[in-house]
């Protein structure tokens, strides 16, 4: 329903102080929302990284600091080694990744380490969010995004 | 390795930077027992070239340049011959002949030996205070020269100008910029956003010199300055040349490898010579915006390239879709992202659409037949991924055309079926894991 609650959990959960308040109106740096939602009519989902089988902004950074996580499998930036480009912004075909201006960092989808469950997917209202496990992503259409393991 | 000894490996890759590095990753996850060897003429391990600007400023050591973590090359079973340079090749018999007299023979070779700074024939070229910055090495060098120098003067206006610029600022030095051609950075954005970075540039304290050449570089003991085409003198303790890069061919020259301006590779990355590769800034490779192959000097397709070579040397067929030039700056506190075609010439052919807004942000995409041929962004740079995926993807944007620069513009707008690929709503996955 395009609430964007999704985007206000994220950037919450990626504060300092975790506090929504605090996180919107105090925190420097500010925090960032790695959450994308868009709203065209009828069309309306949530959009983040899709920790890709072929991630383009792994391949493309030029410093070595966004690559895949060996235990994981996760697509994740190491922020001592982002030196802040963007090429990796230009790399991904869904502009799902984020300039962290005040850190000059590229901010991204993490799945929210030390949660079992992803903020935006924990509290989206409309249970449209879902997260799903590599090779068992047949997500319905109706449910306005998946959120990729 | 002794003189005249003979080392014996599966893949030999010379040149251990994105491209070396990208197929030596390729080719250990094909194959984990092949013997993987790497030359590098540098004494470091692979580090972030566009890093050397950083190091110049001294906002980074070495450990923090490195590509790899320290012990990448051990991980992954891949030796690496550091300061050793290949002196010639052998394609018959398979071997190559390194400075140092040793021998390595291989099954299949790449070649990812970058580039080359072009350096023009200028009288007082050789006195002390000339540098070029392609390598830490050249960093390095400024960076112990720089003791005294308080001015200095850029030959060259393109993206290693401007980095080294930039790092030169910061170290407090005064920096002149001299172009030959009417606007910085004139290969990779278009009148517009060249104008707009100039005055950035200028707005931060760089001076800038188009449309002249240097003529003469002068000093007798110590370098005084620059004299231009037109006769006048800049004054300066330093100078460094970035004109531009040539792939660095000289190992395939005469060896019946096909070279045009680069090493002229197939989609597999496989040059004229059978188990010969060649990738990276030195190759001549398959550019998606033009249809031809063309030198495409970027980081990125340097690695991603390599990866194809590597593949393909490993056995397993894969097919380069193609690079096109493809840049993201941000010196001077400027946030450009530009690829493809940026200035067209041709208007029957190209539509331009365009927007500029009163905050510094300046958005251009070029469109021809249909698909976005090239774009140019400045200040709000987070949708130039979308676009530039619609330019890879070669997708059809006639149907949504007017909102590609659209304050919404989004996933929202792409055609449903493509969109749902995107999303990962479609009931089979289409990215399929190769
Ligand atoms: C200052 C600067 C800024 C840049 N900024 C950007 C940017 O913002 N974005 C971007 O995409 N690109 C940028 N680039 C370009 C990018 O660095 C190159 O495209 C990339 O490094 C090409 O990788 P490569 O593997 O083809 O070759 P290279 O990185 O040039 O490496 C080739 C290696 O091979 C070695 N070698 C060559 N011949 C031999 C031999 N005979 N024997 C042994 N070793 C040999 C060389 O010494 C070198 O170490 C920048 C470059 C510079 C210099």
């Amino acid at each position: 329903m395009g609430c964007g609650l999704c985007q206000v959990y994220c950037k919450t959960q990626h504060s300092v102080s975790k506090d929504i308040l605090k996180a919107f109106k105090k925190e420097s740096p500010r925090p960032v929302s790695r959450i994308r939602v868009e709203r065209k009519a009828e069309i309306c989902f949530s959009l983040r990284c899709r920790h890709c089988d072929e991630p383009w902004c792994v391949y493309s950074c030029l410093t070595g600091a966004m690559h895949r996580d060996v235990a994981t499998g996760m697509v994740v930036v190491d922020r001592n080694k982002c030196m802040g480009c963007w090429t990796c912004i230009v790399a991904c075909p869904n502009g799902a990744l984020t300039r962290d201006l005040d850190n000059k960092i590229v901010a991204k989808c993490d799945l929210c380490p030390g949660l079992e469950v992803p903020a935006c997917v924990a509290n989206c209202p409309n249970d449209a969010l879902v997260l799903v496990e590599e090779d068992k992503e047949d997500v319905p259409e109706f449910a306005g995004s998946s959120v990729r393991m | 390795m002794k003189n005249n000894e003979r080392l014996e490996t599966t893949y030999l890759i010379i040149g251990s930077s994105a491209g070396g590095i990208g197929a030596a990753e390729s080719i250990r996850e094909m194959d984990k027992s092949g013997r993987i060897v790497i030359t590098s003429d540098e004494p470091y391990p692979a580090y972030s070239r566009p890093l050397i600007s950083e190091y110049l400023a001294g906002e980074r050591i070495v450990e923090e340049m490195l590509f790899r973590p320290a012990d990448f090359y051990e991980q992954h079973g891949i030796e690496l011959l550091l300061g050793k340079k290949v002196k010639s090749l052998d394609l018959g018999r398979k071997v190559v002949e390194m400075d140092s007299g040793e021998r390595i023979t291989w099954e299949k070779l790449l070649l990812a030996t970058g580039g080359k700074p072009i350096v023009p024939d200028i009288k007082g070229l050789n006195q002390k205070g000339v540098f070029t910055f392609l390598t830490l090495g050249d960093a390095k060098a400024i960076a112990d020269y720089i003791g005294s120098v308080s001015r200095a003067v850029v030959i060259g206006g393109g993206l290693i100008g401007i980095s080294v610029t930039e790092a030169l600022m910061k170290l407090g030095v005064a920096v002149n910029v001299v172009e030959m051609k009417d606007r910085v950075l004139n290969t990779i954005l278009d009148d517009e956003a060249s104008l707009m970075t100039e005055q950035n540039l200028k707005r931060k304290g760089v001076g800038i010199i188009t449309g002249h050449t240097v003529s003469e570089i002068m000093g007798e003991s110590s370098m005084e300055g620059v004299i231009l085409d037109n006769g006048e003198r800049v004054p300066c303790e330093l100078v460094v040349m970035a004109i531009g890069v040539l792939p660095r061919t000289e190992l395939a020259r005469n060896t019946g490898i096909k070279v045009n301006r680069g090493i002229v590779v197939d989609r597999h990355m496989a040059t004229s010579c059978p188990d010969v590769y060649a990738c990276g800034d030195v190759a001549e490779a398959y550019d998606f915006i033009y249809g031809i192959n063309r030198i495409t000097p970027i980081w990125p397709n340097a690695y991603i390239g390599g990866m194809v070579a590597g593949r393909n040397m490993a056995g397993i067929e894969a097919d380069y879709a193609g690079g096109t030039a493809m840049n993201s700056l941000n010196y001077f506190g400027m946030d450009i992202t530009t690829a493809g075609i940026v200035a067209p010439q041709d208007s029957s052919v190209y539509e331009v659409i365009s927007r500029r807004r009163e905050d510094g942000v300046y958005q251009k995409v070029i469109l021809g037949d249909g698909l976005v041929k090239g774009m140019v962004f400045i200040g709000d740079i987070e949708k130039s991924g979308m676009i530039f995926g619609l330019m890879r993807g070669m997708v059809k944007v006639d149907g949504f055309k007017h909102e590609l620069l659209a304050d919404d513009f989004g996933l929202a707008y792409f055609p449903a079926e493509l969109r749902r690929e995107r999303l990962g709503v479609v009931p089979s996955k289409a990215a399929t894991k190769s």
